[in-house]
């Protein structure tokens, strides 16, 4: 009897098991519904942060939009190039070669040393808490409040303040999402292209005496970049230079006549022309350097004169056989 | 009458959530948004209905004949209603779409809910028919509609409230359904079963 209960149970347990494994089983392969592998193989490509910076609800709807045709392959700015070529490899489709990784930059250089208060505020400690208070502690009405608001809301921790209470953006962490941005109550972040070394530090639209007595690193609109620019790439608007990204080639010449230091850039990364023996002497380089560093005659190999080279890089993109290298000094 | 008696029962009476207190923790996790608690009414009425059903068969083809309805009971219940809810879904996510964005992820997560459970269990206690068991688990989950529903409405008001600090979230709901329940002892006496 109780062998016979023992078997009943086996039994019927397993048939039901079993009757409704092999119903499922056959339900999911008729019933089955195709969901585009492309959704999935995308969504594995993007970072998975999920920031929203592409606009999309998290990365899974961008990667739906993606599929669906709504948004572009490059469409995700965190990811970048990397990302946007995984994309358009899954999606057969070439992605946009133009597009590089942007980064936030900061337009003010008005620390504490140098911008002069106008007031005490003792408000929230939030820039645009500040903000609202009669447009905050700060002189200037253009520059950086300095209660760290970028540094708060950056998701990627690449905002850091510095002692005298003035952002730092490590570009190596910026992923470029925007969201100081759209924090800064004075605008004063843009996003630029990572390859771009040349800034100016300043957003105020002040006349140039106004500025000096608010803030010693400050453009005053002496247009002296503007004139020096080889490539006529600095603009001059509302007494303030402002450079043209699409023009700018980082040869930093503005940065040297800068009087107050306002348009800056790090003179380390520097690049300079070297001219290899691929050279087959046409002259094409030295034609179109600005500078007129570039000497030699028609078939004889080229020279670059270092101390007069501005690492415009015309010549590199000009040279038909490639033999000029972009080289960064040490 | 009968059908109507056991019907009414299980909605206003006995209700899963208030007097029997089955299903306890869907009532009070999904009960933030009146369309969501709705929504989550309507599929665990469509589970309710269909594992009745389940159950019936289950319990009068299977372990009455063979004697095994002592202990087999649950395990098969469970086993048979969560076959039978992901097989109806794969149908619904097949034929309607509609549909199935609607019941969204509720349908999957209740099959193992213990009111779901405690229904099957109920309905071979009380020997029912299968057109009164039925009666009973569409009743039941009608219940339990009525009643997430309401504490969704409720919490939903209580957004604008003032609540005693202390007594804040999950306290204040608690009390609240405790509250509910007391007003759903009124029902009793109202049918003779």
């Amino acid at each position: 009897m109780d062998n016979n209960v023992f078997l009943i149970s086996v039994i019927s347990m397993g048939g039901i098991g079993a009757f409704f494994g092999i119903v499922l089983a056959y339900a999911s392969k008729k019933f089955a519904i195709k969901v585009d592998p492309r959704i999935e193989q995308i969504n594995e490509a993007l970072p998975g942060a999920n920031c929203g910076a592409c606009g999309y609800p998290g990365c899974s709807g961008f990667a739906e939009a993606i599929v669906e045709g709504e948004a572009p392959v490059d469409g995700c700015p965190v990811g970048g190039r990397e990302v946007a070529e995984k994309i358009a490899g899954i999606m057969g489709v070439e992605a946009s070669a133009t597009q590089e990784r942007s980064v936030a930059r900061l337009y003010c250089q008005g620390d504490c040393e140098v911008a002069v208060d106008r007031a005490l505020y003792d408000g929230v400690q939030d820039c645009r808490a500040a903000q609202a208070v009669n447009g905050g502690p700060k002189a200037c009405k253009y520059g950086c409040l300095g209660f760290g608001t970028c540094a708060e809301v950056c998701p990627f921790d690449a905002i850091t303040m510095d002692e005298n209470h003035l952002p730092h953006v490590d570009i190596e962490k910026c992923t470029g999402c925007g969201k100081c941005v759209q924090a800064c109550p004075r605008n004063l972040f843009e996003l630029v292209g990572v390859s771009k070394e040349v800034h100016v530090g300043c957003k105020s639209q002040e006349r140039g005496k106004d500025v000096m007595k608010v803030c010693k690193a400050g453009c005053i609109g002496c247009r002296k970049c503007v004139k020096a620019c080889p490539f006529d790439a600095m603009k001059f608007k509302n007494n303030l230079a402002k450079i043209d990204y699409e023009k700018c080639t980082s040869c930093m010449v503005c940065v040297e006549v800068c009087p107050t230091n306002a348009t800056y850039s790090d003179f380390d990364k520097r690049k300079k022309a070297v001219i290899t023996d691929e050279c087959i002497g046409c002259t094409l380089c030295k034609k179109v350097c600005p500078v007129e560093a570039i000497t030699g005659e028609v078939k004889v190999k080229h020279q670059v004169d270092p101390e007069k080279c501005i690492g415009c890089s015309l010549c590199f993109e000009k040279c038909p056989k490639d033999a000029i290298k972009m080289i960064r000094e040490e | 009458m009968k059908l109507f008696l056991i019907f009414m029962g299980a909605v206003v009476v006995n209700n899963f959530v208030l007097s029997r207190f089955l299903g306890i923790c869907p009532f009070l996790g999904v009960s933030k948004k009146i369309e969501t608690a709705f929504s989550m009414g309507i599929a665990v009425t469509f589970v309710m209905t269909l594992s009745a059903m389940a159950s019936w068969l289950i319990q009068n083809y299977i372990l009455i004949p063979f004697g095994l309805e002592r202990f087999l009971q649950i395990v098969s219940f469970i086993l048979v209603i969560a076959s039978l809810v992901q097989f109806v879904e794969m149908v619904i996510q097949k034929t309607s779409p509609a549909l199935y964005q609607a019941l969204g992820i509720y349908l999957p997560l209740i099959t193992t809910n213990c009111a779901i459970l405690g229904l099957a269990l109920l309905i071979a206690l009380k020997e029912y028919s299968l057109i009164e068991s039925l009666a009973f688990g569409f009743g039941a989950g009608a219940g339990f509609t009525l009643a997430i529903t309401m504490m969704a409405g409720i919490r939903e008001e209580l957004q604008f409230g003032d609540v005693p600090k202390p007594l804040e979230g999950a306290a204040i709901a608690l009390i609240i359904a405790g509250l509910m329940s007391m007003a759903f002892m009124g029902f009793s006496g109202l049918i003779a079963m």
